[in-house]
């Protein structure tokens, strides 16, 4: 607090030799600002995938096991609440506090929470009639499920994933306390040394529009895999 | 001894207490930054979604909102503030806290005013309502579940968001977790893990009491809001911070 006081005199205003944003600087140190893109859109890339790989079924088993439903609504909502902070503070005794895996596991956590809701939602809102046509015309549970109620559920299946990514990419910034925040290390970094704001604002626009990116390829993706709703939405 | 012996045990000194840097301290300046965000979020939000409900306009840009603050980090913005003309201190991570509360504010206070039904609507316009009117005595008594909701989601989210104030040094709960960071494993450990659990415990016992207040002042009639599921079950979720 001291120092903050000591530096607080000094620091606001507008100093020419701390601007918002120089051009000198994103030179100067592309090397690191990739890095950290990079470390960060690892976290990412793997917390979102294992996310999705674990909420898919687990949401599949919800739908299916009626009982079950209540209960993992109930669970992901309660752990929903429990800021990421705390979470990595539960993790890190026993995973280490400078590790990935700390990090890893809290982002995949919230992103589960994020695509486990959705994809529940999404298979519920299966019309109830076009189920009974299905069932009709002689589907099975399981041709049912890959043919006609994951295909319908899709649209909000990818919504869910593109919640889930941008809400990480944002996320991962807090795991600069575990050591591992990629663009974050270096907002907190630019922070902590002398309030340096070419450095933070780089990373923070740099956040925002890898956010904004990933966001884009999940649309696209969508688009190409789902071509009846491209219809719907132009 | 384990971690959780530790943390125990951290819990157990009187001292962690009542220190001026205690966990007493530490609650009271988490939940009057939390307050004062919150109030701040209604006081702007609030007017804005139910004029916009009020007129029907507006609903994309709330979708924008929302959106938007999914993508900017808190941590940034915790950083950032302090740094422009707002200057160090409360109001800055108060201004940046509030920012996290209107998304779910506006949305709740449009929608609440936006889904009042049309008929009612009507028979307030025959019976020879104004504009005003309508709006005093219809619209925003039947969208009172909305706001209520909204207002829990928003408290939630800026009392777990107030934990990040600590990356910024600005007090709050989360002070407790990155002291025990910087002290590293063998020795922070045990704080680390009971500041994770107070923070932990405080955001839930927000959600729960304040769940239970809105259950005790709403009218039968009004409870109506909790059988309706949202569009999209993300949609109902704040951004995570």
């Amino acid at each position: 607090m001291v120092h903050v006081a000591v530096l607080g005199l000094g620091a606001p205003g507008d100093d020419p030799r701390n601007p918002w944003f120089s051009w000198s600087y994103v030179s100067q140190n592309t090397d690191t600002l990739l890095a950290a893109l990079r470390e960060h859109l690892f976290l990412t890339i793997v917390a979102v995938s294992l996310a999705t790989v674990i909420a898919i079924p687990l949401a599949i088993l919800a739908y299916r096991v009626g009982s079950l439903s209540g209960p993992i609504l109930g669970f992901t909502g309660v752990l929903y609440t429990i800021p990421s902070l705390a979470l990595f503070a539960f993790l890190a005794p026993f995973t280490g506090i400078v590790a990935p895996t700390t990090v890893l596991i809290g982002l995949t956590m919230y992103a589960l929470l994020t695509i486990v809701r959705n994809t529940l939602t999404a298979l519920r809102q299966v019309p109830a009639d076009v189920l009974d046509s299905a069932r009709g015309m002689g589907y099975g549970r399981r041709a049912m499920l890959w043919r006609i109620e994951l295909p319908l559920a899709l649209p909000g299946i990818m919504t869910g994933l593109r919640i889930a990514t941008v809400s990480t990419v944002a996320l991962v910034t807090v795991g600069e306390l575990a050591g591992w925040g990629g663009l974050g290390e270096l907002i907190i970094g630019g922070f902590a040394s002398n309030y340096y704001r070419p450095q933070i604002m780089t990373a923070t626009l740099l956040c925002v529009a890898l956010a904004l990116v990933l966001d884009l390829i999940l649309l696209a993706v969508g688009r190409v895999i789902m071509p009846w709703t491209r219809r719907r939405s132009a | 001894m384990s971690v959780i012996d530790d943390a125990i045990v951290w819990l157990n000194d009187p001292l962690n207490w009542t220190n001026p840097d205690g966990i007493f301290a530490r609650l009271g300046e988490h939940l009057w930054i939390s307050a004062a965000a919150v109030a701040l979020g209604c006081a702007v939000a609030w007017p804005l979604g139910v004029w916009m409900g009020h007129v029907g306009r507006g609903g994309p840009a709330v979708v924008t909102v929302t959106n938007l603050s999914r993508a900017v980090p808190t941590v940034a913005l915790l950083t950032i503030f302090p740094l422009t003309a707002i200057g160090f201190g409360a109001p800055a991570i108060i201004l940046a806290l509030s920012l996290f509360a209107i998304p779910p504010l506006l949305a709740n206070a449009y929608l609440g005013v936006r889904e009042v039904d049309p008929e009612v609507r009507d028979a307030g316009r025959g019976m020879g309502l104004s504009a005003w009117q309508l709006l005093r005595k219809v619209e925003l008594p039947l969208a009172v579940p909305y706001l209520a909701n909204g207002f829990r989601v928003a408290a939630v989210q800026v009392v777990a968001t107030a934990t990040l104030a600590a990356y910024v040094n600005g007090g709050g709960l989360g002070m407790i977790i990155s002291k025990g960071f910087g002290l590293g494993l063998a020795s922070g450990g045990g704080q680390v893990l009971a500041g994770g659990a107070l923070v932990a415990l405080l955001c839930l016992a927000v959600e729960g009491i304040l769940a239970l207040v809105e259950r005790a002042l709403l009218p039968k009639s009004l409870r109506r809001v909790k059988h309706r599921p949202p569009a999209s079950a993300a949609d109902a979720l704040p951004a995570r911070s």
